[in-house]
């Protein structure tokens, strides 16, 4: 199948970006959401999880949590390239709630077929959810996790959660009789303790998640399967979160070097300071290009999404690092304090960089596919 | 169906059609003699001539030129180059030889030159019998090109040239030349004027050509002396003094971000002809020994070849974002970044070519057993050509800060 020259990103993908663009700006500007998160400068202190529940609460009842869910589980079922353009939206608003993963929880049991009806009712409704399915070690392999399904009961530890304290469900990946499996479990089921880590990104909460004899709903028994075929679209939407953010930085401090002097110049006339902003804003377009490249191959040309989708998270990655480091130094020693929102961008990136998979792990799997497996 | 086959207008998807049936029939057979890399580097008559027939069949044809008027030798069709380019590229035809006649000298023509001169000039221009040249630098105007000092004398409806041209690509084989004069000193841009002038009927006659040699040892461009050289008025594109706004169409499209498609074929690959692309690079890996493995196994060189792979990926579909307006910050942003992508890929592809050949990249052309008969070596030390002509890689930096993200402009 070959792909729409316009990533089949038609009026209505654009009406969604447009809105979302401005529902987040006047929900939560970048001074709100300084206030909002960034209180407590203690390095020691607990995360909290600090987000705008009555804004939640409009973008559900906007539709936006079940955008993904297949029309024919009552959803919207917008294609993936809709989708990326409300999510680099939210990256560049960078705006703490849990809609990336309850997308990402929607993408996994969209591939689980009719057997996940039940769960994607529930999200429909406006339930919120992430997948709990990463083990201690923080491997992004879909093969592995730290819990365990016996006798109808789920134990053991799930980490790196997602805004893990925002959500009403958790779907859990876990050794089973099937192989690897995925199982429905409500956020305060009896059994379930909710651990915060202390995390560097204001702008998100993270945990990890125990379970002790706790009774869950099973969805599917090849749970493997279904993160493989879902995991395209996780990757691409992490992507296209960090080219929002990384359009946020890049705009701030393009503003800050034109407005700041220092030796009779604004600071961008220094092709030092210049150059190095234009290298950003190539590798944000590189990495938007390819994330509504990947998006639109989820839509229309399934077979080669996969790849596209490692090229879409690899380059993004690398970007996120890249503009962060920058946005940091052309401010200077402003840029260096709490009182500067560049710090709220720069952690949240350092955050997605990393989250399913960095630019070298990428790199790797598409080696693998485009030149076999090493020797 | 192709990519792009899926959105062809009717007229689009015939001419598609009889492009393919054409091409099937008629792609050149591979040449005798050895083809440079590029246009740019084409030193004998026997390559230009085999690469002239070519561009002359494709136009009798119809499939260059097709969006020109009809008038001007053209197709008068409606954005069908674009078409006829896929399919060339697909059918992986030789390039076209009258590169800068095509890519810069034919839509300035075309937009700001009379009428009687584009009717005269044109044809020959697309078909390839005429090369033309592009006589902008000169020894103290590079980077700066509005310091261009060649001066332009009124005398009646004639003008007098003198002065120096340098790093004129394909000069020595040019019929034409667009050229950048001064016609007034006390003002920098608008003192500028813009002429197209004849070479080879001038040869000795006011225009001297000296060849120049390049890094790789080739020959391609060179240097152009006028003295007392007299031109009709008739050849003056748009207004005295308006130089320097009808030279901002010529670098437009020379970046591959003017209005009009330029006519590109290309695409083979023969045994002698090697394009920077991601695919030749990982075929050289996959064939080049490296401590009792392939360079295709090495982590590092797999993780460098992956880098380049995302590269020229991400840059292919730039160029289809730069079409989706919802999907763009600035109208401009993404086509000014053509030229300085394109070119640091290849190079950066090259380098990437040449550190896999290891030792073996110290054999050149000459040697009997250098891979891929030393094309990669060559293609890397070429490649350099391509991020300093048109605008060096640091002036393009300058034109996206300060155009598309609005900082101060740096002198
Ligand atoms: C292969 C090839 C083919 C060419 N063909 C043609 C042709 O057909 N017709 C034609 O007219 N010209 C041609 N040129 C000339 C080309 O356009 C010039 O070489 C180019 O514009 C640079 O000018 P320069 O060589 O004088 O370098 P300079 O301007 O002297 O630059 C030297 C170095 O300084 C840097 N620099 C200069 N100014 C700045 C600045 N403001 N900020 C930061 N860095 C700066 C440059 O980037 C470069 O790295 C060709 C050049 C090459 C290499």
């Amino acid at each position: 199948m070959a792909q729409p020259n316009n990533f089949g990103f038609g009026e209505e993908a654009a009406l969604l970006k447009e809105s979302a663009r401005k529902f987040f700006a006047e929900n939560l500007p970048t001074d709100a959401l300084h206030e909002l998160v960034a209180s407590d400068p203690n390095p020691e202190r607990m995360t909290q999880s600090l987000w705008k529940r009555d804004a939640w609460q409009q973008m559900v009842d906007l539709g936006w949590t079940m955008l993904a869910v297949p029309e024919s589980a009552g959803g919207i079922g917008m294609p993936v390239v809709a989708v990326a353009g409300l999510t680099e939206e939210l990256g560049r608003a960078a705006f703490p709630c849990p809609l990336l993963p309850t997308l990402n929880a929607t993408y996994v049991l969209a591939a689980c077929g009719a057997q996940a009806e039940a769960p994607l009712a529930e999200i429909v409704e406006g339930l919120s959810a992430t997948l709990a399915v990463t083990n201690a070690q923080g491997s992004w392999d879909t093969g592995s996790t730290d819990v365990r399904y016996t006798d109808g009961k789920l134990n053991g530890t799930a980490c790196y959660v997602q805004d893990a304290r925002k959500v009403d469900r958790l779907l859990v990946s876990a050794h089973s009789d099937a192989g690897i499996s995925l199982y429905w479990v409500a956020a305060d089921a009896p059994g379930v303790t909710i651990d915060p880590d202390a995390i560097v990104d204001l702008t998100r909460d993270q945990a990890h998640v125990s379970f002790v004899d706790v009774v869950a709903t099973p969805v599917f028994d090849d749970g493997v399967a279904a993160l493989d075929a879902a995991m395209p679209a996780i990757w691409t939407l992490a992507a296209a979160d960090m080219v929002g953010a990384g359009e946020w930085q890049l705009q701030t401090s393009v503003e800050y070097v034109s407005a700041r002097k220092q030796f009779d110049h604004a600071l961008g006339f220094f092709q030092a300071v210049k150059h190095p902003l234009v290298n950003v804003m190539i590798k944000i377009d590189e990495a938007k290009s390819l994330v509504y490249n990947a998006a639109c191959a989820l839509d229309n040309e399934p077979d080669r999404a996969r790849q596209y989708a490692h090229m879409a998270k690899a380059s993004a990655s690398d970007m996120a690092g890249f503009a962060s480091g920058r946005s940091v130094q052309s401010h200077g020693g402003i840029g260096f304090t709490w009182e500067c929102f560049v710090h709220l961008y720069f952690k949240r990136q350092k955050h997605s960089q990393v989250l399913w998979g960095d630019g070298a792990w990428h790199r790797a799997l598409l080696a693998e596919a485009l030149l076999g497996t090493a020797a | 169906m192709s990519e792009s086959a899926r959105k062809d207008t009717p007229e689009q998807a015939e001419f598609r059609t009889y492009c393919r049936d054409w091409l099937a029939d008629n792609r050149p057979a591979d040449p005798s003699v050895r083809l440079p890399l590029s246009p740019l580097e084409i030193m004998t008559q026997e390559q230009l001539g085999y690469l002239q027939a070519w561009q002359k069949s494709a136009y009798d044809a119809g499939l260059v030129g097709c969006d020109y008027p009809v008038e001007a030798g053209g197709g008068g069709r409606n954005d069908c180059q674009r078409v006829a380019n896929e399919e060339m590229i697909r059918a992986r035809t030789p390039f076209f030889p009258n590169v800068i006649g095509l890519g810069m000298a034919a839509p300035t023509v075309l937009y700001h030159a009379q009428e009687s001169v584009k009717r005269d000039l044109l044809p020959r221009l697309l078909s390839g019998e005429d090369i033309w040249c592009q006589g902008f630098s000169e020894p103290g105007a590079g980077s700066d090109l509005a310091n261009v000092q060649t001066f332009a004398e009124r005398k009646g409806d004639k003008w007098v040239i003198n002065g120096h041209k340098v790093w004129t690509s394909l000069a020595h084989f040019a019929e034409w030349m667009i050229i950048l004069l001064r016609t007034d000193k006390s003002h920098k841009y608008d003192g500028l004027s813009y002429f197209v002038v004849p070479i080879r009927s001038a040869l000795g006659k006011g225009v001297t050509v000296r060849p120049l040699i390049k890094i790789t040892g080739e020959t391609g461009f060179n240097e152009v002396l006028f003295e007392d050289l007299e031109v009709d008025d008739c050849y003056r594109l748009d207004e005295l003094g308006k130089g320097w706004q009808v030279a901002m169409t010529t670098l437009l499209h020379e970046r591959g971000a003017g209005e009009l498609q330029t006519p590109r074929a290309g695409g083979l690959k023969s045994k002698s002809t090697h394009a920077t692309n991601t695919s030749n690079l990982m075929d050289l890996a996959r064939n080049t020994a490296r401590d009792g493995k392939t360079a295709a196994d090495d982590p590092v060189l797999r993780d460098r070849m992956m880098q380049m792979v995302i590269r020229e990926e991400a840059l292919k579909h730039n160029q289809r974002r730069a079409r989706v307006p919802a999907l763009l910050d600035h109208p401009m942003r993404l086509q000014l970044q053509n030229k300085l992508l394109s070119s640091e890929n290849s190079q950066d592809i090259a380098s990437l070519a040449v550190d896999i050949q290891g030792a073996a990249s110290s054999l050149y052309l000459g040697d009997a057993n250098a891979p891929s008969g030393g094309q990669w070596p060559m293609a890397y030390m070429n490649s350099y050509g391509m991020t300093i002509a048109a605008g060096t890689s640091e002036v393009q930096r300058n034109i996206l800060g300060e155009r598309v993200l609005g900082m101060p402009k740096s002198k």
